[in-house]
């Protein structure tokens, strides 16, 4: 393994953009899974292939969003911890 | 030693392979089954089939994994692609309760019924943001592992123990019940000795192979358990629509469901989010959507069953991608099951009632004769069925002159359609899959926790490898029959208890976990107060609640009650954290250090195997 420490300055700077990144997909996270949600019933109102918008979107365009969210987030961490030399060999 | 290796990286090296040949075999398999059919086969026999041979398809799999390796027999020697990790955890994730029973309960609530869909899966977004990669990181064996490194310890591993077991019991004595339903119906034996047959099941997976075993039968329960679930619903949208893909073509049922209920005098639309019984929009079914909602997605995030199965990657990169496989796996079923209840319910509301009582569908005759999961009762003696009302009590929706239970949705969905008696066989094997799995993952993650943090750890440090596994695998079997025998007293029903499990889960171990690896100043007193604190009044809440008919909380359920537990954790480990001393540089460089996947984890011994 290597043993290699990152100096303050980079270690903060990694944590940073991660936390960052955190951030973001916390918040998508909340949008899908409850800020959409909470106008279920205004979204109803509008019928698409059958499906009720308010409807479809818990049932399926919130999961939707979350498998996504998922992938991206793994392929932007990534990208963070190469970016900064940390990603493992 | 070199044979076990070479065989196991052989066996890697094939694993696309050996899956997919298993696949083919698998419906090769039922293609047969449902040949011999055509030519008389009686259907006990079917059933007989799909049971015995999947059981024994896992035993082998379980065989042929046996370990006398701790790292293997723990965490499957950190080799587990994030592909196979991800179908894994879909099938350690995905239980009894998922599988026969989710699908009945969208049939009765309607969108009151998606904080399940939703809770159930958004969960993964947490533990792919906040906690996988870095549990990863730490690299030990179990989730008590973590909180007594960062908490320095054993008073916090004790107490991570300690909401592992209740949470994990409750959730296993839940498979357990619903492994006896499923035994007992399809093998004609009572239900508490369908319990064991059951357990002996689960055994055979774990027992000689840990985490190792359990990993690879899980991959091969998930492949049976998704098949099981897509087959009948893709066969009903495309005979009913034309196009065999439900998740699009059932927005076209809702639209006759909506026009049905109309018709029906039916006031509570199948599709109205937040209304009570009268179909009225309600504060307290709003409230309890998104209290569910939210247990529901952190418990998911501390369960030690699911966390730790991301120790089993070969890095911290694949533990990330391993999330992202599983919330795919996982989505695949959980996408689908509005569409079974959507279907079922058009076909109640179009072919069942009105119809004459005489000339019921086959479905509807088939399973009024299985005992109380469909009743028919001509109220007022017309000869027809016909709606009065529209009350859920339970797991049973109650229409006036006929009584739905809900775990018959999925179950029959077979005969809905039209399908031959062998793809009931087969939705059997997968429900039997989905329980199976997630108690051997449930089992092994509370066997692991006595065995490696309260025996070796605390008890005996000097312990060696091959009385460790024998500890190890003499708990597997002691905790397997206590679950069995709680079970047996039939507690309460399945989701129920697996809700509460999910609530106690969220309130004891969310806390500690992300806070110990997102905020350094978090001291090892208020961590450890936190979880006793948070615990203690999710515990007090669902226990007054449930046994002492204290009244609710703000209109919250009990199966929410992680909803007062969480902040409390939160509130009291942030506050003694501030007014105890700061962790030592030490700790705070082991925080740095597994936050970054390169490197060694600094700061603290630990100890390798």
């Amino acid at each position: 393994m290597d043993n290699r420490k990152l100096t303050e300055g980079q270690a903060q700077a990694h944590w940073k953009k991660t936390s960052t990144l955190m951030w973001t997909v916390l918040f998508v996270w909340f949008i899908a899974g409850f800020g959409v949600h909470f106008f279920a019933v205004q979204l109803n109102q509008i019928v698409i292939f059958g499906f009720p918008l308010g409807f479809y979107m818990a049932a399926q365009g919130s999961l939707i969003i979350f498998v996504i969210l998922c992938c991206w987030n793994s392929s932007a961490q990534n990208k963070i911890d190469e970016e900064f030399g940390v990603a493992e060999d | 030693m070199a044979n076990a290796s070479t065989g196991s990286s052989s066996f890697l090296a094939n694993l696309g392979k050996i899956y997919v040949s298993y696949t083919g075999a698998f419906i090769g398999f039922t293609i047969l089954l449902a040949i011999l059919e055509q030519v008389g086969m009686p259907n006990k026999w079917i059933g007989y089939c799909f049971v015995f041979l999947t059981i024994f398809v896992y035993a082998y799999i379980g065989f042929l994994s046996r370990t006398m390796e701790i790292s293997e027999y723990y965490v499957a020697g950190r080799s587990v692609p994030a592909l196979y990790n991800g179908m894994a955890t879909g099938a350690d994730w995905m239980s009894a309760a998922s599988f026969i029973s989710m699908a009945g309960g969208l049939f009765l609530a309607g969108y009151n019924g998606l904080g399940y869909v939703l809770g159930w899966t958004g969960g993964y977004v947490l533990v792919a943001i906040l906690l996988a990669p870095y549990l990863r990181k730490f690299g030990q064996f179990t989730v008590p592992d973590f909180l007594g490194t960062r908490y320095e310890g054993s008073v916090a591993r004790i107490c991570g123990v300690v909401v592992l077991f209740c949470a994990s019991f409750t959730y296993i004595v839940a498979q357990a019940f619903g492994i006896g339903i499923i035994t007992s119906r399809f093998l004609g034996i009572p239900f508490e000795f369908a319990i064991f047959a059951g357990l002996v099941g689960i055994l055979v997976c774990s027992m000689l192979g840990g985490m190792r075993a359990v990993t690879w039968t899980q991959v091969a329960q998930y492949i049976i358990l998704i098949i099981a679930y897509l087959v009948p619903v893709v066969w009903l949208s495309t005979k009913k629509y034309g196009i065999p893909i439900p998740e699009l073509t059932y927005g076209m049922a809702l639209s006759e469901i909506g026009a049905l209920e109309d018709k029906l005098n039916i006031v509570r639309k199948h599709v109205a989010p937040f209304v009570d019984a009268a179909g009225q929009f309600s504060w307290t079914e709003f409230n309890n959507f998104w209290a569910l909602v939210l247990c529901l997605m952190v418990g998911t995030a501390s369960l030690p069953h699911i966390l730790m199965r991301y120790f089993t990657t070969p890095n911290v990169r694949e533990a990330r991608q391993s999330v992202a496989w599983s919330i795919f796996f996982i989505f695949l079923l959980y996408f689908t099951a509005p569409a079974y209840a959507a279907f079922a319910k058009l076909e109640v509301y179009q072919n069942v009632i009105g119809a004459q009582i005489s000339t019921l569908p086959a479905w509807v005759q088939s399973w009024s004769q299985v005992g109380g999961l469909l009743t028919i009762n001509d109220l007022n003696g017309n000869g027809i069925l016909e709606v009065t009302k529209y009350a859920i009590a339970g797991a049973v929706l109650d229409l006036g002159e006929i009584r739905i239970n809900q775990d018959i949705i999925v179950l029959s969905m077979p005969e809905v359609a039209g399908l031959p008696y062998v793809i009931s066989g087969l939705v059997a094997a997968g429900g039997l899959a989905a329980a199976l799995s997630t108690a051997d993952g449930l089992l092994l993650a509370i066997a692991n926790a006595l065995s490696h943090d309260v025996y070796y750890k605390m008890i005996d440090p000097q312990a060696s490898t091959k009385r460790r596994l024998i500890v190890a695998r003499t708990l597997l079997v002691g905790v397997a029959i206590l679950a069995a025998l709680v079970a047996g007293t039939r507690p309460s029903g399945i989701i129920q208890m697996v809700a509460w499990a999910f609530s106690l889960a969220a309130a004891g171990l969310f806390a500690p976990l992300v806070m110990g690896i997102w905020w350094k100043r978090t001291t090892t007193v208020g961590a450890i107060l936190g979880m006793i604190a948070g615990f203690g009044v999710c515990l007090y809440y669902l226990i007054a609640t449930h046994y002492f008919a204290m009244p609710l909380w703000f209109g919250i359920r009990n199966i929410s009650s992680a909803l007062f537990g969480l902040p409390v954790a939160f509130l009291v480990t942030w506050l003694v954290s501030l007014v105890t001393t700061p962790p030592s540089p030490e700790m705070q460089d082991f925080v740095d250090s597994i936050r970054v996947p390169r490197g060694a984890v600094r700061g603290v011994a630990t100890s390798h195997d």
